[in-house]
């Protein structure tokens, strides 16, 4: 499993790379233009000239490079940077000057040009990082409490087939994943921010979790847009997780296992529960990138403004760096995490070898 | 044939009496099976009835959906009228009409063709390529690389750019073969959701076929020199089929309601084409004073996809020759 | 009762009022307007840095870092009209502390200038030939060419003052790298930068060294960003979480429903914005090559007669229309210039709907319906155009409604909707942009900045057409091209008096319009935003930014 692990681990390099690629022609080929929401007051002339100041004149290789070289080189020796002179964790090493360079006309150090956004004109990686907290506490904390939920109620509606508490469970999910956040996400604002006045509409970036108060307020905020999220997500993985669990409970081993006088618990939960794993592993490990790459509608919704509202609007302004960049950080997590599912498989199911 | 009569005469305490009626074959056992969970019958009989009543309502309610009456804008629906008579309601538009007058009842029936359509079309061809990658992946080791590399590269493209390049590059040559608008655009709604919904069944597929592959039955089966083909289709699929049917009855929400986001974009069908999808998105705005006009699209939404659901696990129990019988 | 009050509050000291909480559900991008033309990013920048003079509510300059507008009268503009000259008010200080000199005011001029910076007001400068710094708070601007509108540079919420010893070092292609100073400019309005998150959220205090010590009264600010219209107008109209929203492009009875809430109350202000069908006069068909199509080569088969784009203009009920869509906050027009007074032409004739004229009027162009399927036909071609416009409710309800006038007269018509990243994107590469024009007609809004519309005018010169050798880039949207336009629009270039100005412009807008239906301009379109019912002072500006008067904002208790 480690040759495995390492030869996947090597290969993913060339993978990347190649997506990195076609993500970069995609977003060349498709139609769009970052002056798009400039005001139509401006005169095409000088609409030309901002294009050309953000280097949209540049032949595509040349802009692919860069964003390559940015990316792979700049972007991580900053963070190497940032790790020696500023953390706490590595502020005692040496500090280092990874991302500096000599100017050739004034003999100052400047820093090396790092990956820009077209709509900001800042670094994408500031912006990324900023974003992390609200995406992480909001998008992160839905998908811990969905997978919580989803698989007690996938194992006993399985354990306890077409029981009142499985019919309710099924129409429940159903519905829920049926109706989309954009009308959950409203519906809920309407109920609890207007007509009851209990919860806020609006998502506070800015506040800072240092006391009981403050918590309680982060807990306000954040309920409506973890419980949106975490229907969608429930309503998955338990219908995944119900249907393999049925598919299990009726297999041969499992009649040997009762037949052993195993502890009824110890038959589910170990025995089937383990080989029911694969697809609600396989579904879990398609959505973790998910996590990081927020959730465009239900951000957008109650304003949470994580990382799907940033994807979000730089798609709309068609700032091709942020896009580029984002979806590759998703590329490298969607790789990771299905490289980490199969190494899953292998633990759940010794049988399974890919060698 | 004399010789073997007497010999059959001979052992004819080995041999079986004349069967009584022919042997049941194994679909009518499972239709018995399926008639008998009530759940499948009334999603079945649902979707018979959504089906043919998106089919032939227009026959019945002739009303067209894009006939606008601003006169009589914002009716509410007829059962309105039982607890507040002044409101604007009446025969004439069962489930009221929008802020410019159009008939929902209408809508609704117009919508569900295209919503079904978009939604059972795109289902099954992203169920069909993510579950032929899925085993093939699973089943051919020296496919899996590639496959699930490819995977892992439809995954991360960017939906929003990619439907735009796909409107950019197809739709005056769909508009152009197909003859009208609407029907180019089907075709490139249909393969928009497909082309970017089949990852996750065909890496649910495959985990499954990664472990079944494994199992005695499959050696079983090959060690008697059963052909690959044979082994998917005999033996793999039937077990991979409970993965697929959840795959089916969340894909078909999904283009559902994708297909609506869709028509945001300027890619989907024109703006006065409605779709249970857009009914419901247009309608959020006015929610509070007009909830009828989200719940009734909602409502439509969730109840076929429900019944597909209750199929689905009809059909699974009725397929599963352990549960059969029971 | 809160119109009259205003000044009973204006007094006290600055701070007093605490927090105001601002939702624009666009979020600023950048605090820098020369780097960004986006109207979210200049209204986000108006809080902080200030122009030499701005455009009240009623269009009338006012001074604001200048001790008073320069006008011919008062020799601060020459004769000529070839020069302007500023005087910055004494005692006009930075945020920190130090003064604003012409330096900074001839800075800011060449950084918008750079050739290589890409200033998006770029436009505000063009024909400036020199400018001097006469002493530390006297400027000369020096035009090439006699300007009858010089107030230009320096005017209004597109071209504020930038102080030269922040953005020293950030001239020409060094403009992007200077995040610091983009996101935290220092200027001299009311409210300084504390943190600046782009598209989420800018949090601003009061300025310390504001020229008048009673202002602002709120001490903190806070300009939220995100969601969407109708979650901005809840915020403020319903819940009251916040105390102003910008732009609540909804349908008249979405609002009036929210503002029943009682929590705030949308307000409204009319400048030039109209809301318009733009008539293709060239052919867009697919079947021509991409050279030739939607170019002057190739003239429209149906709408090149003028008595169809004349039938076209008197089937649309326009009153219905701006009921429909935009309420108290619209009102139907048929100029293409629909304000100021001056030069707003009296064309209202087409504000009555004639279906029987219009039918009659097709019938003399030649288009019957021979076959009797409803849509009429002239030589084997079906009267049916292609609607576009870009994606938004009230645009989409607008085309339905026109798609029914249409048929009504016996036009078909097919609704296309693009998404206005798309649309008003000028990707060359692009078929639905609305340059390109690929398509019969189409609806958007279009205004002009400031108040003076000659350049607007001037899109409409031949030549300016967006065709395949300028890469799809221009502004005469309809490939509009009359030799006596251009000898007009020539003509107003020269003339400085501002009576002849109005009447030269008027026909010219007449030309566009019910001279030839090359514009049918529908609803003149208001701007609708929501204050809370707690928030005094706002005064509605459509000539500059809304948050033009922010020092002058105060709590109502």
């Amino acid at each position: 499993m480690l040759n495995f692990t390492i030869r996947r681990l090597i290969l993913s390099i060339p993978t990347l790379l190649f997506i990195s690629l076609v993500i970069f022609m995609l977003l060349q080929l498709a139609p769009g233009d970052p002056m798009a929401q400039v005001p139509l007051t401006v005169p095409p002339e000088v609409k030309q000239k901002m294009r050309e100041a953000l280097g949209l004149g540049a032949p595509i290789h040349v802009q692919y490079f860069k964003w390559l070289y940015q990316f792979f080189v700049v972007e991580p020796s900053v963070f190497i940077d940032f790790l020696t002179n500023k953390s706490f964790l590595f502020g005692w090493l040496p500090d280092t000057h990874f991302s500096m360079t000599i100017d050739s006309v004034t003999g100052e150090l400047v820093q090396k040009q790092r990956v820009i956004s077209w709509q900001t004109r800042s670094p994408v990686m500031d912006i990324v990082m900023q974003r992390m907290p609200q995406t992480l506490w909001v998008v992160g904390l839905s998908y811990v409490v969905g997978i919580l939920i989803a698989i007690p109620i996938g194992i006993y509606s399985a354990y306890r087939h077409y029981s009142l508490f499985d019919q309710a469970g099924t129409f429940v999910t159903m519905v829920g994943f049926s109706i989309p956040p954009f009308f959950t996400g409203p519906l809920l604002i309407v109920i609890f921010s207007v007509s009851l006045g209990w919860l806020p509409s609006i998502y506070d970036t800015t506040l800072i979790v240092d006391s009981w108060a403050t918590f309680k307020i982060q807990l306000m905020q954040m309920i409506m847009p973890v419980m949106v999220l975490a229907l969608q997500t429930t309503a998955q993985i338990s219908r995944y997780m119900r249907s393999a669990m049925l598919d299990n409970l009726n297999q041969d081993y499992v009649r040997t296992a009762r037949a052993k006088g195993l502890k009824e618990s110890v038959v589910i939960m170990v025995h089937v529960l383990r080989n029911s794993m694969i697809p609600v592993v396989t579904v879990i490990a398609l959505g973790m990138p998910a996590i990081f790459g927020g959730a465009i509608i239900t951000e957008n919704v109650f304003k949470v403004n994580g990382i799907g509202q940033l994807l979000l609007t730089a798609l709309f302004a068609n700032d091709l760096p942020m896009v580029m960049t984002l979806t590759f950080i998703f590329a490298i997590l969607i790789v990771l995490f299905n490289l980490i599912a199969d190494i899953l498989y292998g633990v759940l199911d010794p049988r399974i070898r890919y060698d | 044939m004399t010789d073997q009569t007497s010999e059959m005469e001979v052992f004819g305490a080995l041999q079986d009496k004349e069967p009584s009626k022919p042997p049941r074959s194994q679909w009518r056992d499972v239709w018995d099976q399926f008639r008998k969970h009530k759940g499948a019958l009334f999603g079945g009989g649902f979707l018979l009835f959504i089906t043919l009543g998106v089919l032939f309502g227009p026959y019945l309610w002739d009303l067209a959906p894009t006939k606008l009456d601003i006169r009589n804008k914002d009716w509410r629906p007829v059962y309105t009228l039982l607890w507040d008579s002044d409101v604007k309601a009446g025969w004439a538009h069962p489930f009221g009409t929008d802020q410019l007058g159009r008939d929902i009842l209408s809508q609704m029936i117009h919508g569900g063709r295209v919503s079904m359509a978009v939604g059972w079309a795109a289902m099954v061809l992203s169920l069909l390529i993510g579950t032929a990658v899925g085993v093939a992946a699973g089943y051919f080791k020296r496919a899996d690389f590639i496959l699930m590399r490819l995977t892992d590269l439809v995954l991360s493209l960017p939906i929003l750019p990619l439907v735009l390049l796909a409107v950019t590059l197809f739709r005056q040559p769909l508009t152009k073969f197909f003859g009208s608008p609407e029907s180019g655009m089907f075709v490139l709604i249909v393969s928009v959701i497909a082309l970017t919904s089949w990852m996750q069944t065909a890496r649910i597929v495959r985990g499954d076929i990664l472990a079944l592959k494994e199992r005695e039955f499959i050696l079983a089966a090959r060690s008697i020199g059963t052909t690959d083909g044979k082994i998917i289709r005999r033996h793999l699929l039937p077990n991979v089929i409970s993965p697929i049917m959840v795959s089916a009855t969340l894909g078909l929400a999904t283009a559902i309601i994708t297909e609506s986001a869709l028509s945001f974009l300027g890619v989907g069908f024109p703006s006065d084409f409605p779709t249970w999808g857009k009914l419901l998105s247009d309608a959020v705005n006015r929610m509070q004073e007009f909830p009828e006009r989200v719940l009734l699209p909602g409502f439509l939404i969730s109840m076929t996809v429900l019944s597909v659901n209750y199929l689905g696990d009809g059909l699974r129990d009725a397929l599963d020759p352990r549960i059969r019988g029971r | 009762m809160t119109a009259l009050a205003p000044m009973a509050f204006a007094d006290g000291e600055r701070g007093r009022d605490g927090q105001l909480n601002i939702i624009y559900w666009q979020a600023p991008s950048i605090m820098n307007p020369f780097l960004s033309g986006g109207t979210k990013d200049l209204e986000a920048a108006s809080l902080v840095l200030e122009p030499l003079g701005r455009y009240d509510e009623k269009g009338a300059l006012v001074p604001y870092l200048a001790e008073e507008i320069p006008t011919v009268e008062n020799g601060g503009v020459s004769e000529d009209l070839t020069s302007i000259t500023w005087k910055i008010a004494e005692g006009m200080v930075w945020s920190d502390g130090t003064p604003v000199t012409s330096a900074d005011v001839k800075f800011t001029a060449e950084y918008c200038m750079h050739p290589e910076g890409g200033c998006a007001q770029a436009s505000k400068f063009g024909g400036v030939k020199e400018i001097e710094e006469v002493d530390a708070r006297t400027i000369k601007v020096t035009f090439e060419n006699a300007m009858p509108n010089p107030y230009q540079p320096f005017m209004g919420a597109q071209s504020p003052i930038l102080q030269k010893a922040q953005f020293a070092n950030c001239l020409g292609a060094k403009a992007p790298e200077c995040t610091e100073a983009n996101f935290n400019p220092i200027g001299t309005g009311p409210f300084v930068v504390k943190d600046f998150r782009p598209n989420d959220v800018v949090q601003l205090v009061a300025n310390e060294n504001f020229r008048d010590a009673s202002k602002p009264a709120f001490s903190t600010l806070t300009l939220k960003g995100g969601g969407d219209a109708a979650a901005a107008g809840r915020a403020v109209l319903e819940t009251g979480e916040f105390d102003y929203a910008w732009n609540l492009q909804l349908a008249p009875d979405v609002i009036a429903k929210m503002a029943e809430a009682g929590k705030g109350v949308p307000v409204s202000a009319f400048g030039t914005l109209v809301e318009r069908i733009e008539i293709n006069l060239t052919n867009p068909s697919s079947d021509l090559p991409p050279e030739t199509r939607a170019t002057l080569a190739e003239p429209h088969p149906i709408l090149s007669d003028f008595k169809v784009r004349k039938a076209l203009s008197m089937a649309i009920d326009r009153a219905l229309l701006t009921e429909v869509g935009y309420g108290q906050a619209g009102r139907a027009t048929c100029n293409f210039v629909p304000a100021p007074a001056l030069y707003a032409s009296d064309n209202t004739e087409c504000l009555t709907q004639d279906i029987e004229g219009a039918k009659a009027l097709l019938e003399e162009a030649g288009w019957t319906d021979t076959d009797g399927d409803g849509v009429r036909d002239k030589d084997g071609m079906k009267l049916a155009l292609l609607f576009q416009s870009s994606t938004n409710a009230v645009r989409q309800d607008f085309q339905a409604l026109i798609k029914d006038f249409w048929q009504q007269i016996g036009v078909e018509t097919e609704l296309r909707n693009i998404d206005g990243s798309v649309f008003f994107g000028g990707d060359p590469g692009s078929p639905d942009t609305f340059q390109k024009f690929y398509a019969d007609v189409e609806m958007y809004a279009n205004n002009f900045d400031g108040t003076d519309p000659q350049a607007y005018l001037g899109s409409r010169r031949c030549g300016a057409e967006p065709k395949p050798a300028s890469q799809w880039q221009g502004e005469n949207i309809n490939r509009f091209c009359d030799p006596a336009y251009d000898a007009l629009l020539d003509e107003l270039g020269r003339t400085g008096e501002l009576e002849k100005r109005g009447e030269i412009a008027r026909k010219l807008n007449d030309m566009l319009t019910k001279d030839t239906m090359t514009i049918l301009p529908l609803v003149d379109r208001g701007r609708v935003s929501g204050r809370s019912v707690t928030l005094g002072g706002v005064v509605l500006n459509v000539w500059d930014s809304e948050l033009w008067n922010v020092a002058d904002w105060y709590r109502v208790n």
